[in-house]
């Protein structure tokens, strides 16, 4: 007894030897950024929804802040900030598609997926592929827009452009000349000066991103959904589609720059402090021009 | 008065469930006295001591063994955990995180599995309301019937040299459960803890769980560490299943106690120590391995120089449409002191050597066809001879002693007809292997189990729950034969029906 009870000892000790070295491996992250911010397990989901089983599922997942009707109204909906998607509207944050436009399923379902970071939205990662469809299913049903309209034409994302420090400072000349500072601050803290009266399009207060945090994004992690963010913007918030303003590689050096205000160990952030290191007097500030236009 | 067929009045009989739930109350341990014909005597000793939740279990698994009257007093003051406090945190629904609860569904494990963390960065006390706190109650005032046929009695009653008979006992009335006070939450992002206060239906209180966990460690959720008094990882969670009654309110293989062993240990009951664990982002993949203190989760019990170890991990599958499927595998390997240091011929508690082991081990799953789950398990068994037969302190074995082993199992059926409507059922098995004397009865012990019931939740928020039970249980164990023949045994039937209202806030 005790010899087998000490060789089943040993075997349980080596698996979880085993295992945490696996799970050391696995916990390297890409760019710094915490596991949800690989985005590679963000797979593809081809399965049809179930209206009827949706619907089952929305209740028990969904109603209680996007309310039984979907308006956004649930019995928890007065006490969350910012306030859940209303889905009789069918304006979503979240796209690849043009501003203005319905997402795809599968950018709803890796909104379900992913959750929203400073937000009571959840990542629901454990569901299943077929509960997703089902509940994506229910959803539609709340607006006709889903039965009158097709989804846009995904964005496509060219390949990213290597990180050198002339791409991060063409990134953050852009920001300054977007005037990006003017709500996500200077510093990317989120604190510029039209932070404090930003609203959503249901005239609820709404805080711009904070990227000093170096939390995941709202609408994903990875720097192709940065990139993303851009192009689509997103609707129902001031965060508005640069997709006129911006083209090809000019996304890419934003990227690069808007990394540096993390304060994660990326790339970018490794690049532009070793360049800051000896240029930093180079630089003008952020802000509003020195004469006051 | 009208009276049942037993004839007993009912003012009697409530004397009696009063009476049996203070047996209840007592801490009994089963004990083998081998005499000196190499017959086997098996009895019960009362300790004193406060109750806690593990030794109501053993009494019940002792009381069975020993055809003891059968106490009456349920054991959902052991049940938790469904957690509004959490609900009303988040503004989730209960069935977000639950089945129905307290069974949680695959989304609730993975909050659990993250320190009860939806990890958008909102789980920190300090992205919460100062007026949040995170506490929830769950009491369960109910009626409840219990009966136990073949209980000794004295033959005529209040004369103890009359003799003794076999009786069928049956009591009933109205009762309370005990009362959980559960606090848990996140003390700072990845730091949380939890303080569960449980108190049995006579107000005496223990901590049935306290600890503090670490959370995702080097930003991997492979890595988390809790130490403290915790539920052992098992896949099919006693602690937030779906029965209360006496009878049907544990499992009969997480408490079993093989006749004669020394072993206090029960897979179910929440132990000391700590734990490192991990799961995958949507936690189908899971892993737990612990190291834990011999003292089956009490405190100050003594046993504080030996350790045991515990083991699980779990996979679950895409369903598809049927659902989230799962399958997991466990061993707990425990050893116990067979000799002590004494004084004045006491034991002198931590004083433990020469350690004999044990360990359970076995598969258990969780599967869905869609409305319908099933929670299968099994488990072997075994308790060195030096436990199994409860053996002196530092004698040599007993002529005749070895190791006990068993096996157990049950499946577990829940039919959801909607999210507040559910039907369960289980069936139980323990089959005794070998038993710690070879010339006990092969089958003393075993015992079998039924149980069906069902729970409605009228309402369905986030901010509390109830919910109105209904369970009968009736199970059989083979007790040694006190008035027959040497060496016998009978079957001794005991039974339970439940009406509940079990709420939560």
């Amino acid at each position: 007894m005790s010899r087998v009870a000490r060789h089943i000892t040993s075997i349980a000790a080596l698996s979880v030897v085993a295992l945490l070295t696996a799970a050391a491996g696995r916990a390297q992250t890409v760019h710094g950024l915490p596991r949800e911010g690989r985005g590679a397990d963000i797979k593809a989901n081809t399965h049809v929804g179930r209206v009827a089983i949706g619907k089952e599922e929305y209740k028990r997942y969904c109603a209680g802040c996007h309310g039984d009707r979907g308006d956004g109204i649930g019995e928890n909906t007065q006490w969350i900030d910012p306030k859940p998607r209303d889905f009789t509207q069918a304006v979503f944050k979240c796209r690849s598609t043009p501003s203005g436009t319905l997402p795809t399923d599968q950018d709803v379902i890796n909104t379900i997926r992913r959750g929203i970071v400073n937000s009571n939205m959840p990542q629901w990662r454990p569901l299943p592929d077929q509960m997703e469809a089902d509940l994506l299913a229910y959803i539609k049903t709340f607006s006709p827009r889903w039965t009158s309209e097709k989804p846009g034409t995904p964005f496509v994302i060219p390949p990213e452009t290597p990180v050198t420090t002339e791409s991060i400072l063409a990134g953050r000349a852009m920001f300054q000349k977007f005037e990006c500072w003017k709500c996500h601050g200077a510093d990317g803290r989120g604190d510029g000066p039209s932070a404090s009266s930003l609203t959503d399009s249901k005239d609820q207060p709404i805080h711009p991103y904070d990227f000093t945090t170096g939390t995941r994004f709202k609408c994903g992690t990875t720097n192709a959904d940065l990139y993303r963010i851009f192009m689509t913007g997103l609707d129902g918030t001031p965060m508005a589609s640069f997709a006129d303003n911006i083209k090809g590689d000019q996304g890419w050096d934003l990227v690069h720059y808007l990394r540096t205000l993390q304060p994660l160990r990326t790339p970018e952030t490794i690049l532009w402090k070793t360049w800051l290191a000896t240029h930093a007097a180079e630089l003008k500030p952020i802000g509003p021009p020195a004469d006051g236009r | 008065m009208r009276s049942t067929k037993q004839g007993y009045s009912t003012p009697q009989l409530l004397v009696c469930a009063l009476l049996a739930s203070v047996t209840a109350t007592t801490p009994a341990h089963a004990t083998v006295t081998r005499h000196g014909d190499s017959t086997v005597t098996l009895q019960s000793t009362a300790t004193s001591g406060r109750r806690t939740a593990n030794d109501a279990s053993r009494a019940y698994m002792a009381s069975i063994q020993n055809g003891e009257p059968r106490a009456t007093a349920s054991y959902a003051a052991t049940r938790v955990k469904k957690i509004p406090a959490f609900a009303r945190k988040y503004g989730l629904r209960c069935s977000a995180c639950h089945t129905v609860w307290p069974e949680l569904n695959s989304f609730g494990q993975q909050f659990r599995d993250n320190g009860y963390q939806l990890r958008n960065e909102r789980d920190s006390p300090i992205a919460q309301n100062n007026a949040y706190f995170p506490m929830t109650i769950r009491v369960t005032p109910q009626f409840h019937v219990e009966r136990g046929t073949r209980q000794l009695v004295d033959a005529t009653p209040g004369d103890a040299e009359s003799g003794q008979v076999e009786r069928t006992l049956t009591s009933h009335g109205f009762d309370l459960s005990g009362i959980d006070i559960w606090t848990a939450g996140t003390l700072w992002k990845n730091v949380s803890f939890v303080v569960l206060l449980s108190g049995d239906n006579l107000g005496s209180f223990g901590f049935e769980a306290m600890h503090v966990r670490f959370d995702n460690l080097g930003d991997s959720p492979w890595l988390n560490l809790k130490v403290g008094k915790f539920e052992l990882d098992n896949l099919v969670s006693e602690k937030r299943f779906l029965f209360l009654s006496g009878n049907g309110g544990s499992y009969q293989s997480y408490h079993f106690v093989a006749p004669g062993s020394s072993v206090d240990f029960g897979i179910g009951d929440n132990q000391i120590g700590a734990e490192l664990s991990g799961h995958s982002l949507n936690s189908y993949t899971r892993y737990s391995a612990a190291v834990l203190t011999s003292s089956d989760g009490d405190p100050g019990s003594g046993n504080f120089s030996s350790y045991d170890a515990n083991l699980n991990l779990s996979q679950a599958f895409d369903g598809g449409k049927l659902g989230v499927e799962r399958i997991g595998a466990f061993a707990y390997l425990g050893e116990r002191p067979n000799t002590y240091q004494t004084s004045g011929g006491e034991q002198i508690p931590g004083s433990g050597s020469n350690r004999k082991m044990f360990y359970r081990a076995g598969l258990a799953g969780d599967f869905f066809l869609h409305r319908l789950e099933f929670l299968p398990l099994y488990m072997h068994a075994n308790d060195n001879a030096y436990l199994a037969s409860g053996a002196d302190n530092g004698a040599p074995l007993p002529i005749g002693a070895r190791d006990a082993s068993w096996n157990g199992g049950f499946l577990e059926t829940h039919y959801y007809i909607n999210q507040q409507l559910v039907l369960l059922q289980r069936v139980e098995a323990v089959r005794m292997q070998n038993q710690g004397f070879t010339d006990l009865p092969h089958n003393l012990g075993n015992v079998d189990a039924y149980t069906f019931g069902t729970r409605w939740y009228p309402f369905m928020f986030s901010r509390a729950g109830l919910a109105l039970h209904g369970e009968y249980s009736l199970a059989k164990t083979v007790s040694p034969g006190q008035l027959e023949t040497e060496g016998s045994t009978i079957n001794i039937w005991t039974s339970s029906l439940l009406f509940a209202f079990d709420f939560d806030f």
